[in-house]
C-alpha cells in the first residue's frame, strides 16, 4: 500500500521534469561510462586474443626449449602427435648495412612457417619467395634505422642476405612489437655459415604444432610433459595464445577500473550534493505531505523511488555511452592497438559498471534521503533545516554494509584483492583528507580576511571562501581526488624516468655484449683494454637455466610465483669470488674446488623465496637437470643494470657445458660508436645491446602506462568538473544576490567579475595544492616502497596541477559569473523582498 | 533656491510581465532639495519602491528623466551609476540585504573600501558603534537579529556620508519597538550628516515625521502637507 502510494507521489514529482537532476544524471552517466568503456576495451582485447589464439601462437600448441633444439626423440614425438610441425629459432643478433648496425630479434624459420595466418609483406609477395636464395624480411623500423630498402644487401653474423621486403604484419607477434630489437625473419637453413646459432648462443627454439581437429589439449600437454620430461620445455596452447599480453591487459584493465572507481566516488559527492539541493527545495512539499498524514516511510520511499528511476536512467545512458563509444570508434582503436580486439557490447563489463554505479548511488543518497524523512510538519511555519541531522543507526549500518559490498565486489571483479583494498582505502582516506582540507581552507580564509583589508576583491574572495555557505569543501572534494591521482601519476612517472634516464646511465654500462665465444674472449678484451674511453669491462660465462625444484619439490610449491621462477634465468660459474661481489652469508668454494655442485644465490631474492643455506636447487640447463647445494648468499644490485647473476655455480659444475660469454662495457658516450663498429666487424656473431636504446624503450612503455593512468584520472577530473559546475549552479543565486548588493554599494561590474574570478581561482588553486600534497605523499610511497627508487618532487608537473586546479575552478566559476554581473540589482533584490 | 538634488520629470516605468508590459509609474515629476526629508506613502503595489529604485539608479526609467545631483540617471552606464551610488547615495532596504558571507564590520566597510578609503575598517567600526553594535563587529548576518541586521544596513548606508539616503520600508520586517528605534537612528543619521532623506513607508504616522509627504496612487504622485509642517 505504502509502496503504491509512494510510487504515485514519486510519479507526480517527476512529472515536473528532470530540471533539478541534471548534475545527478551527469555524474552517474560519466561514472558508469568511464568504467564500462575500460571494461569493454579490456574484454574486446581478451576476446580478440582468444579468437586469434592459434594465430598469435603460430599453431594449436607450442613447445619452447631454451638454448637448444629438440633432440631426435623429442622431435619424433612431435611429428607423431601433430599433423604439421614448424620449428623456429628466436635470438638476438646485429643487422648490418654499410656502416649502420642495429640490434634485431631474429626469427629463423623453416618452410612450414607460418602454420596459421600469413606474413604480410611490402612489396606484396609470398614469404617463401621473399626468403628464398638467402633473402630476408625485416620490420620497417629496423630498415629505417639501417637506412636499408628492399633490394639492399644486409649482413647477419658473417653472411650477407638480400632484404626482399618489409614486414607489414607478423601474425604470431605477441609482443606487439615491443622488444629491444625489431624483427627480422630468415630461413634457418640460410643461416649456415653465418656464425650464428653456435654452441652456447643464447636462443630459444619454438615448435609450433598443428594438431588434428578435436585434440584434447590438456591430454596432449600431459603427454608432452611426459615425453619431454626433464627437458625444461614450456607449453603454450591456443586457448591462451599470448599469455603475457592477456595478463598485462587484464591487469591494466583492472587497475584502470579501480581508477574509474575514484571517478565514481567523486561523482557520488556530486550525486549527494545534487540530491541535497533538490530535497532542500522540497522541504515545503515534504512538510505539507507530513501534515496531511504521510509517515516517514512513505516520504523515504517516495524520494528513494525518484532516485531509483534517475539511477536506472543514468546507468542506462552511461552504459550506452561507455559501450557505444568504443564500439563506434573500434576501427580507430583497433588500428592503434598492437593486439587483436573484437569490439562488441559484452555483458560482463556492463554488469560490472552497473553494479558499481547502483551501489555508489545508494551509498551517496541514503544519508540525504534519511534526512528528508526527518522533515517535520512544523517546517511549514519556520525554517527547519535538517541538513545537520544524523540519520538513524539503520541507515548508517546499511551505508557501511553497502560500502563493504562495493569493495568486496570490486575485489572479486579485479581479481586482485590487495590492490582493490589499497585503492578503496586510499579513496576513503583521500575523501576524508580532502573534506578536512576543505574545513582547514575555510578557517585559513577567515584568518587571512583581515590581512586583505584595502584589497577589496581579495577580501570578498576570502570572505566568500571562509564565510557561511562557502563552496570551499565542495570544490576541494570534487577537484581534489582527480587532481591527486594526476599529481601522483605525474610525480611517479617523472621520478621513474629520471631514475632510468638520468641516474641509471651514469652507473650503468654502455653495452651488453652477448654470445661471445670462449675463444673470442682474449681478442675481445684486447680491443677494449687499450681504449682510453673504456672505464670498465666485466665479463662472465653465461648459460640460461630454469629452477625446476627446490629440495626435491617443484619450485613453485616452495616459492610460489616469485619472478625468479618465471622463465629462464642467467646462470654463471666462477672459481674465485668475482670482483665487487660481497657475500652476506655462507662461504665461497675454494678456487680449486672440484666436488659436488654448489651455488651462490642472490641474497634478497633468496630471502623472498624462503631459501636457506644447505637447500638443494635443481636447475634445468640445456635440457638437463643439475642439482646444487646453496652454500652462500651474495649481494646483487639490479638497479645499476650491470651484470648480476641470481645464481653462480662452481666452475667444475658448468665449465664443460656449451656456453658463451657475456660482457658489460662501461665507456664514455663518444667512444660508443667506435667500440660498436670495431667489435661488430671483428666478431660478427656477437650481439651488442645498447643500454641507451633499452632505456629508451622502457621509458616509452612507462610513458604509455602513465598515459593510460592519466586518462583514467582525467575521467575522474571530468566528473569533478561536472560536480563543480553543479556546485557553481547551486551557488549562482547567492552570487547574483551578492553582486546586486555590491552594485548598490557602488561596485563596478569589472570589480565584481574580478572578485568572483579571484574566488574561483583561489579555491581551485587551494584544491590543487591539497591534491598536490596528497599526490606527492602517494608518489613518495610508491617510489619508496614499490619502485625502491629515490624521490624528489618534480616541480613542473606539480605546479601544473595547482595551475590546472585554478583554471578548472575558474572556468566553472566564470560560466556562472556572467549572470550575476549582467543582471540589474533591482531585479534581484525585488525577488528577495 | 538651489538646484534639487533629486529631480524627476515625467518619469515613467514599465516592466515586462508574463502577460505583457505593466505600467508601474506614469509621468512622475518631483523635486527633492538638499536636506529635505520626503516620505513616500501609498497602498501596496502603488509603485513606491519602484520610484525609490529609479531615484537610486537601481532601475532605469522607461520614460522621462531622472536626475540626481545633476546627473541624468537615464543615460548613464551601469558602472557610472554604481560609482554615483558609491560616492553620493546610500540605500536601506526592508530586507536589509546584507552580504551573508561578510561580517557586520566587513559589510559596513565594503562601500568605503570601494571608494578607496584607507581607514575603511576604522570608520566602519565607528559607524557600527554609533548604531549600538560595537560588540557585534565580527558577527555574520545570520548571527544577528532582524533589528541588528537593519542597524548594520543603516550604518553601511551612512558610512560613506552620502548626500542622499534612500530608505525602502526600513521597518517593514521589524516589530514596532525595534522599528521605532531604527527610525530614530535613521533620522538621527540624516540630521547628523545633513543628508537628503527619501523614506518609503506604508505607515502614514512614520511618513509624518518627514518635512514633506508624497502619496503614490495608481502610478500618479500627489503631495500633501504633513502634520508637522501644518502645525509649524
Amino acid at each position: 500500500m505504502k509502496l503504491r502510494l509512494a510510487a504515485r507521489l514519486a510519479g507526480r514529482e517527476l512529472r515536473g521534469g528532470l530540471h533539478g537532476f541534471r548534475i545527478f544524471l551527469a555524474c552517474v552517466i560519466l561514472g558508469v561510462a568511464a568504467i564500462a568503456a575500460v571494461g569493454t576495451v579490456r574484454e574486446s582485447i581478451a576476446e580478440g586474443l582468444a579468437q586469434e589464439g592459434a594465430t598469435l601462437l603460430g599453431g594449436d600448441a607450442e613447445i619452447e626449449l631454451t638454448y637448444r633444439f629438440a633432440n631426435p626423440e623429442e622431435r619424433a614425438w612431435m611429428d607423431n602427435t601433430a599433423t604439421r610441425v614448424s620449428e623456429i629459432a628466436d635470438f638476438r643478433s646485429m643487422a648490418v648495412f654499410g656502416e649502420e648496425r642495429s640490434l634485431t630479434q631474429v626469427k629463423a624459420v623453416d618452410t612450414a612457417y607460418p602454420l596459421v595466418g600469413t606474413v604480410e609483406l611490402s612489396p606484396d609477395m609470398p614469404l617463401d619467395e621473399a626468403l628464398a636464395d638467402d633473402g630476408l624480411v625485416m620490420h620497417p623500423t629496423l630498415a629505417d634505422r639501417l637506412g636499408a630498402a628492399p633490394g639492399d644487401t644486409v649482413t647477419l653474423g658473417s653472411k650477407s642476405f638480400t632484404l626482399r621486403a618489409l614486414i607489414e604484419r607478423e601474425p604470431d607477434s605477441r609482443t606487439g612489437g615491443f622488444g629491444l630489437g625489431p624483427r627480422t625473419i630468415v630461413l634457418r637453413s640460410a643461416l649456415d655459415g653465418a656464425g650464428l646459432l653456435e654452441p652456447g648462443t643464447l636462443f630459444s627454439s619454438h615448435y609450433r604444432l598443428d594438431l588434428p581437429p578435436g585434440t584434447d589439449l590438456d591430454a596432449t600437454r600431459a603427454a608432452a610433459e611426459q615425453a619431454l620430461e626433464g627437458s625444461g620445455m614450456r607449453w603454450s596452447d591456443a586457448r591462451n595464445g599470448a599469455p603475457g599480453v592477456a595478463e598485462f591487459v587484464e591487469r591494466l584493465g583492472a587497475f584502470l577500473i579501480l581508477v574509474g572507481l575514484s571517478g565514481l566516488a567523486v561523482g557520488g559527492v556530486g550525486i549527494s550534493a545534487a540530491l541535497r539541493a533538490y530535497l532542500s527545495g522540497k522541504t515545503q512539499t515534504i512538510a505539507i505531505l507530513r501534515s496531511l498524514g504521510a509517515d516517514q516511510r512513505t516520504i523515504f520511499l517516495t524520494y528513494l523511488m525518484q532516485v531509483a528511476v534517475l539511477g536506472v536512467l543514468g546507468i542506462t545512458l552511461g552504459l550506452a555511452l561507455g559501450v557505444g563509444l568504443p564500439v563506434l570508434l573500434s576501427p580507430i582503436i583497433t588500428a592503434q592497438l598492437p593486439v587483436p580486439a573484437v569490439f562488441a557490447p559484452y555483458p560482463g563489463p556492463m554488469a560490472e559498471a552497473a553494479i558499481y554505479s547502483a551501489l555508489s548511488i545508494l551509498i551517496f543518497t541514503l544519508w540525504p534521503l534519511a534526512q528528508a524523512r526527518d522533515v517535520r510538519p512544523a517546517a511549514l511555519y519556520r525554517d527547519a533545516d535538517t541538513s545537520g541531522t544524523i540519520p538513524g543507526a539503520v541507515f548508517i549500518l546499511t551505508t557501511a554494509a553497502l560500502v563493504a559490498a562495493l569493495v568486496w565486489i570490486a575485489a572479486w571483479f579485479s581479481g586482485n584483492s590487495t590492490l582493490t583494498y589499497w585503492t578503496a582505502g586510499s579513496i576513503a582516506a583521500a575523501l576524508v583528507v580532502l573534506a578536512l582540507a576543505g574545513l582547514a581552507l575555510r578557517a585559513a580564509a577567515r584568518k587571512m580576511r583581515p590581512l586583505a583589508r584595502g584589497r577589496t576583491a581579495l577580501g570578498w574572495a576570502l570572505g566568500a571562501i571562509g564565510g557561511p555557505r562557502s563552496t570551499a569543501s565542495a570544490v576541494v572534494l570534487s577537484l581534489g581526488l582527480g587532481l591527486s591521482v594526476l599529481a601522483a601519476v605525474g610525480q611517479v612517472d617523472r621520478n621513474l624516468r629520471d631514475a632510468i634516464t638520468r641516474d641509471l646511465p651514469t652507473r650503468a654500462p654502455s653495452f651488453f655484449f652477448v654470445d661471445i665465444q670462449r675463444d673470442q674472449m682474449p681478442d675481445f678484451s684486447a680491443r677494449l683494454d687499450g681504449d682510453a674511453g673504456v672505464s670498465r669491462v666485466d665479463a662472465a660465462p653465461m648459460l640460461r637455466g630454469i629452477i625446476s625444484e627446490i629440495n626435491g619439490r617443484p619450485a613453485a610449491q616452495v616459492a610460489g610465483d616469485h619472478w625468479v621462477l618465471q622463465g629462464d634465468r642467467g646462470v654463471s660459474y666462477a672459481a674465485a669470488l668475482p670482483d665487487r661481489s660481497t657475500l652476506t652469508d655462507g662461504n665461497w668454494w675454494g678456487e680449486d674446488y672440484n666436488g659436488p655442485p654448489q651455488v651462490s644465490f642472490a641474497a634478497e631474492e633468496a630471502e623472498e623465496m624462503g631459501l636457506s643455506l644447505g637447500d638443494e636447487i635443481t636447475i634445468n640447463i640445456l635440457g638437463r637437470d643439475l642439482t646444487a647445494e646453496v652454500t652462500s648468499f651474495r649481494e646483487v644490485d639490479f638497479s645499476t643494470a650491470g651484470m648480476g647473476f641470481i645464481m653462480i655455480l662452481n666452475e667444475a659444475a658448468l665449465v664443460n657445458a656449451p656456453h658463451s660469454y657475456i660482457a658489460t662495457v662501461y665507456s664514455d658516450a663518444d667512444s660508443e660508436t667506435a667500440i660498436l663498429r670495431d667489435l661488430s666487424r671483428q666478431f660478427p656473431n656477437i650481439t651488442a645491446i645498447s643500454v641507451r636504446d633499452a632505456v629508451s624503450r622502457v621509458s616509452d612503455l612507462l610513458g604509455s602506462l602513465a598515459s593510460a593512468t592519466a586518462w583514467g584520472a582525467a575521467a575522474t577530473l571530468l566528473t569533478g568538473f561536472m560536480v563543480l559546475i553543479g556546485a557553481a549552479a547551486a551557488d549562482a543565486r547567492a552570487r547574483s544576490y551578492e553582486a546586486a548588493i555590491l552594485k548598490v554599494l557602488g561596485a563596478s561590474r569589472a570589480r565584481i567579475l574580478w572578485g568572483l574570478s579571484l574566488r574561483a581561482a583561489l579555491l581551485g588553486a587551494a584544491a590543487g595544492s591539497v591534491a598536490l600534497g596528497a599526490g606527492i605523499a602517494g608518489a613518495w610511497a610508491v617510489s619508496h616502497y614499490v619502485m625502491e627508487t629515490s624521490f624528489a618532487v618534480a616541480w613542473p608537473p606539480a605546479l601544473g596541477i595547482v595551475a590546472g586546479g585554478a583554471l578548472i575552478s575558474l572556468l566553472a566559476g566564470l560560466a556562472f559569473a556572467l549572470g550575476p554581473i549582467s543582471t540589474r540589482p533591482a531585479q534581484v533584490l525585488r525577488s528577495r523582498e | 533656491m538651489t538646484d534639487p538634488v533629486l529631480s524627476l520629470r515625467e518619469a515613467a516605468l514599465s516592466l515586462q510581465g508574463n502577460a505583457g508590459p505593466v505600467d508601474i509609474l506614469e509621468a512622475i515629476s518631483l523635486d527633492v532639495h538638499r536636506g529635505d526629508t520626503l516620505g513616500l506613502v501609498g497602498p501596496s503595489g502603488s509603485g513606491k519602491s519602484s520610484l525609490l529604485m529609479l531615484m537610486g539608479g537601481l532601475e532605469r526609467a522607461t520614460g522621462g528623466t531622472v536626475t540626481a545631483l545633476g546627473h541624468d540617471l537615464t543615460t548613464m552606464s551601469e558602472d557610472a551609476l554604481a560609482r554615483l551610488r558609491r560616492d553620493h547615495i546610500g540605500v536601506v532596504f526592508q530586507s536589509f540585504h546584507l552580504i551573508p558571507t561578510m561580517t557586520a564590520l566587513e559589510n559596513v566597510a565594503t562601500p568605503l573600501e570601494l571608494a578607496g578609503n584607507p581607514d575603511a575598517f576604522a570608520r566602519a567600526e565607528e559607524e557600527l558603534t554609533a548604531v549600538g553594535l560595537g560588540k557585534r563587529l565580527n558577527h555574520y548576518p545570520s548571527q544577528l537579529s532582524g533589528g541588528e541586521q537593519q542597524r548594520v544596513a543603516l550604518a553601511r548606508a551612512a558610512a560613506p556620508r552620502p548626500d542622499i539616503l534612500l530608505a525602502d520600508e526600513p521597518t517593514g520586517n521589524l516589530d514596532s519597538t525595534t522599528g521605532t528605534a531604527i527610525i530614530d537612528l535613521l533620522f538621527g543619521l540624516q540630521e547628523r550628516h545633513g543628508a537628503t532623506l527619501v523614506l518609503v513607508t506604508h505607515d502614514p504616522g512614520l511618513a509624518d515625521r518627514c518635512a514633506r509627504v508624497a502619496e503614490l496612487s495608481d502610478g500618479h504622485l500627489s503631495e500633501r502637507q504633513p502634520p508637522k509642517a501644518r502645525t509649524a
